[in-house]
């Protein structure tokens, strides 16, 4: 089961440069959420602050209130706690290049000291199939390295890969976006059965995405979230006129 | 993992996500991760703490030496073990004028050789000469010694120094009798030692010229030759030079091949025939028959001074070379 | 039609000069004849070695000990033993520390500490061989009250260090930064990311770099010359006295013996198939790890 998130006046930095202005928004659980915006508005780096993947940068810091559940994610728990119950996938796929495919989806498992073969094997075999990639490399497991898929079935595996620990979120940063048109329906066939399971945030570019998977929109500018409500009243009848502008094709 | 906060065993939460926690319930890894930079760090503080033992090492064992004879030790001439008067300017001399005269022949031979390789070779030719040179460094300084000895002393024995004695004995440099063995044997397979170093970093700096130099002394109408010339040597100066510094620290400190051809009597004589002694040497011959402390303590001193001549010498050759290829070797990729 | 200024010879473009197409050709030669004047005593040396060293290898120079002087036959079994001995020694004590600081260079020395690091190692890649020896003798002769392969192991490890340190940190910083965003997304804790991962990705690369300075210090005579000192016959004692391959070359080349000098090119073939063999079969299993993962 998922659970929503609940962020209060989150303000992030790169150095001295201000990224995100005092975000404030509730994520809720079991559905997913866009995120939308034009280039550089900070839809990435918001994102990466829910699972403190931000703070991973050098000079880079942010500060307010991130609740998942009842758990503070900023104040009292390890980073590396948080990012096992807050998975992400990547806008590149990155599996591991030295890795075979039924290693990759392990990973995360083994690398955190689970290592009963029996059931590793089941919850390889149960990720692969919640990515739709089972049917085709459940002859080659071990077989093929993680690098040799195709760019979409890579994306699915790294997809294969979050969920294999049990993540309640999923967070994705335009995971589309390097992927053709085939792949892409694909995935997002893959978010519209997730949900069931699990809290989605996915930062999209495409408008036309943003309305076909998610429930929820969010509209980021120069790191300010200009409005946030059910994507069908985003995107029919928007409340800001800067929204309008940017779904109209105005700018961005 | 140890610690205080073990990691818990994994919880194992049945198929579905009825009522589930997370999948692995750990604890933190914060210590774990702190032993892990301490064991890292500790390893970089040795690279450090390498260089403060071999300063003290040398500085505490040639402290007799120093305390005896003082600056004097290295222009005094006399090196008499039996009566413990140490004068290491024989040493010093040899090895100055080894290098240089390695130098002085491994140099343009280096820079012809890379000019050849960088900009006139054909591309299915490029990959073996690269290969080819760089051979010459992997072969280690006894192996060539020993084919010096045996084929090339004789050969500058029997033809090349009576040659050289002949036509140019009026110089000076080329009196006396020839043995093959000398300065001169010394110089030449120091010069072979030395071109695969300065030859490899020539190499370096010309490729990172950009292409849009080559490209504009062309466009003028240059010939080949001049546009190697003020297009590329030119801008690759600083580098060149570099190279050349840092082949001339390695022929400072090379120990057995010189001592295999050079003679290894502390003398100065003009001629290039003549026997004589560098400092590398009088330590690989003599430092495990020193009798005495103060023998030792002076060849320790000796070693001193090999030591901080060539730190100094590398120190200004790789200030040189980063100049050019600037910054560091080591990238990172994102 | 108007004519062209070729044509008018108003501004007429001089044929090149012969003075400069000659000195482009002279060049061109010059620098032939150095690739020639080069290539020549690698030639000269890798032919005498094959043609004086092949004869004197038999069964009986790879097994059995030195022959006293004057005496036919023995061999240098103990040397290769021995340098083999000394090499281990001086790995075990060279590669992690090398590889420790790599690690630290790569992921926590992108500052003005790291820099130093990286300084010193460089310098000390520098520092000649035989001071190298001295300090070892320091170190460890002189508290030993004799000669030792530790000795000539710690001496050699000195040496190993600053190369192993710096290519490994070239190797760990090409891993790409996306692959250790994976394994941190995934909430893997930084150690184990470094160590499972990165290095993971890297380790042909790292590999690679540990037999290159393997094989340099491989040939390394000097620094044995008063550590390890040398030994006729068979030592397995660390704290003893103790033969190599290359000690033995030259102490057999410079004697007035022609048996041992048959006996040195013997070994010095012996040494550099060694070293040959080593560095290929390590680009090879690099060239086929490296990209195995990546296929």
């Amino acid at each position: 089961m998922g659970v929503g998130i609940k962020v209060e006046h989150l303000n992030a930095w790169f150095g001295k440069t201000q990224a995100l202005y005092d975000i404030s928004i509730d994520v809720p659980a079991n559905h997913a959420t866009a995120v939308i915006g034009p280039s550089g508005c900070g839809k990435s780096t918001f994102v990466r602050c829910l699972n403190r993947m931000h703070e991973t940068i050098p000079d880079a810091r942010a500060t307010g209130k991130v609740r998942m559940g009842e758990l503070d994610v900023y104040n009292g728990t390890a980073a590396v706690q948080i990012r096992r119950r807050i998975g992400m996938v990547f806008q590149k796929a990155n599996p591991f290049p030295t890795m075979s495919i039924y290693d990759n989806v392990a990973a995360g498992l083994k690398l955190n000291g689970f290592h009963d073969r029996k059931r590793l094997d089941e919850i390889v075999e149960r990720s692969l199939k919640l990515s739709a990639l089972w049917d085709e490399v459940k002859d080659t497991l071990r077989k093929k390295s993680g690098a040799s898929l195709s760019g979409g079935q890579q994306q699915r595996l790294c997809i294969a890969r979050a969920l294999a620990v049990e993540p309640e979120v999923l967070l994705m940063d335009e995971p589309c976006s390097a992927l053709d048109p085939i792949s892409t329906g694909k995935i997002e066939e893959l978010i519209f059965q997730l949900k069931e399971n699990f809290t989605i945030v996915i930062v999209t570019h495409n408008m036309q995405q943003a309305s076909r998977v998610a429930e929820f929109t969010g509209f980021f500018l120069l790191g300010k979230l200009i409005e946030f409500d059910k994507t069908e009243k985003i995107f029919t009848t928007p409340s800001d006129k800067r929204t309008e502008d940017y779904i109209t094709g105005r700018f961005g | 993992m140890t610690g205080p906060q073990p990691v818990a065993k994994p919880e194992v939460v049945s198929g579905s996500k009825a009522g589930g926690g997370p999948l692995i319930r750990a604890g933190t890894s914060l210590i774990p991760d702190r032993i892990f930079y301490a064991a890292v760090l500790s390893c970089g503080l040795c690279v450090l703490g390498l260089v403060g033992v071999i300063v003290y090492q040398l500085v505490t064992k040639s402290a007799l030496s120093w305390h005896a004879f003082g600056w004097k030790f290295f222009f005094r001439s006399d090196w008499d073990p039996v009566s413990e008067q140490f004068g290491a300017w024989p040493f010093v001399y040899g090895t100055l004028v080894s290098s240089l005269l390695a130098l002085m022949l491994a140099v343009p031979l280096a820079i012809g050789v890379a000019v050849f390789i960088t900009e006139m070779c054909p591309r299915w030719l490029k990959g073996a000469l690269a290969f080819t040179t760089e051979l010459l460094a992997a072969i280690p300084s006894v192996i060539y010694g020993l084919w010096a000895i045996f084929v090339m002393v004789p050969l500058l024995r029997e033809y090349v120094e009576p040659l050289l004695g002949r036509y140019f004995g009026w110089t000076g440099l080329f009196e006396g009798t020839p043995y093959g063995i000398g300065m001169l044997a010394a110089g030449i397979i120091l010069a072979i030692m030395v071109v695969p170093i300065v030859s490899s970093i020539t190499r370096e700096v010309m490729t990172a010229v950009p292409q849009q130099q080559r490209e504009a002394v062309l466009a003028l109408g240059a010939t080949r030759w001049e546009m190697i010339r003020t297009g590329v040597l030119r801008n690759a100066r600083a580098g060149i030079l570099g190279g050349v510094i840092l082949g001339l620290g390695r022929a400072l400190g090379e120990t057995m091949a010189v001592t295999m051809v050079i003679g290894n009597r502390p003398e100065i004589a003009r001629s290039l025939f003549a026997p004589g002694y560098t400092m590398a040497s009088v330590i690989a011959n003599e430092f495990s028959e020193a009798t005495s402390d103060t023998y030792l303590s002076a060849l320790v001193e000796v070693g001193l001074a090999l030591f901080l001549v060539t730190i100094v010498v590398n120190i200004m050759a790789q200030l040189l070379v980063w100049s050019v290829t600037r910054g560091m070797p080591a990238r990172s990729h994102g | 039609m108007a004519k062209t200024a070729g044509q008018t010879g108003q501004f007429a473009i001089a044929p090149v000069s012969l003075w400069r197409r000659g000195m482009n050709s002279l060049v061109t030669l010059a620098a032939g004849a150095a690739v020639v004047a080069v290539l020549v005593p690698l030639g000269a040396i890798f032919v005498y070695l094959i043609y004086k060293g092949v004869g004197a290898i038999n069964w009986a120079f790879l097994t059995q000990i030195p022959k006293p002087v004057g005496e036919a036959g023995g061999g240098m079994a103990n040397a290769i033993a021995g340098s083999g001995y000394i090499l281990a020694i001086a790995s075990i004590m060279g590669v992690p520390i090398g590889i420790g600081a790599g690690i630290y260079l790569a992921e926590y020395g992108r500052n003005r500490f790291g820099d130093l690091i990286r300084f010193t190692a460089d310098v000390l890649n520098g520092v000649p061989s035989i001071v190298v020896g001295i300090v070892a003798y320091g170190i460890v002769v002189i508290g030993q009250g004799h000669f030792s392969a530790l000795a000539g192991g710690v001496a050699l490890a000195i040496m190993m260090i600053p190369t192993i340190t710096r290519t490994t940190e070239e190797m760990l910083l090409l891993v790409p930064n996306a692959v250790k965003e994976a394994a941190y997304g995934l909430g893997v804790s930084r150690w184990r990311t470094t160590l499972s991962i990165t290095l993971r990705t890297a380790t042909s690369g790292v590999i690679t770099g540990v037999m290159l300075a393997f094989a340099r210090v491989a040939g390394e005579t000097a620094p044995l010359l008063f550590t390890a000192f040398g030994n006729q016959y068979w030592n397995w004692k660390v704290s003893q006295p103790t033969a190599a391959l290359s000690l033995q070359i030259y102490t057999y080349a410079i004697s007035p013996f022609d048996e041992w000098h048959r006996q040195a090119w013997a070994g010095a073939l012996i040494l550099i198939v060694l070293i040959v063999v080593s560095v290929s079969a390590v680009r090879i299993v690099a060239g086929r790890g490296m990209l195995k993962g990546a296929n």
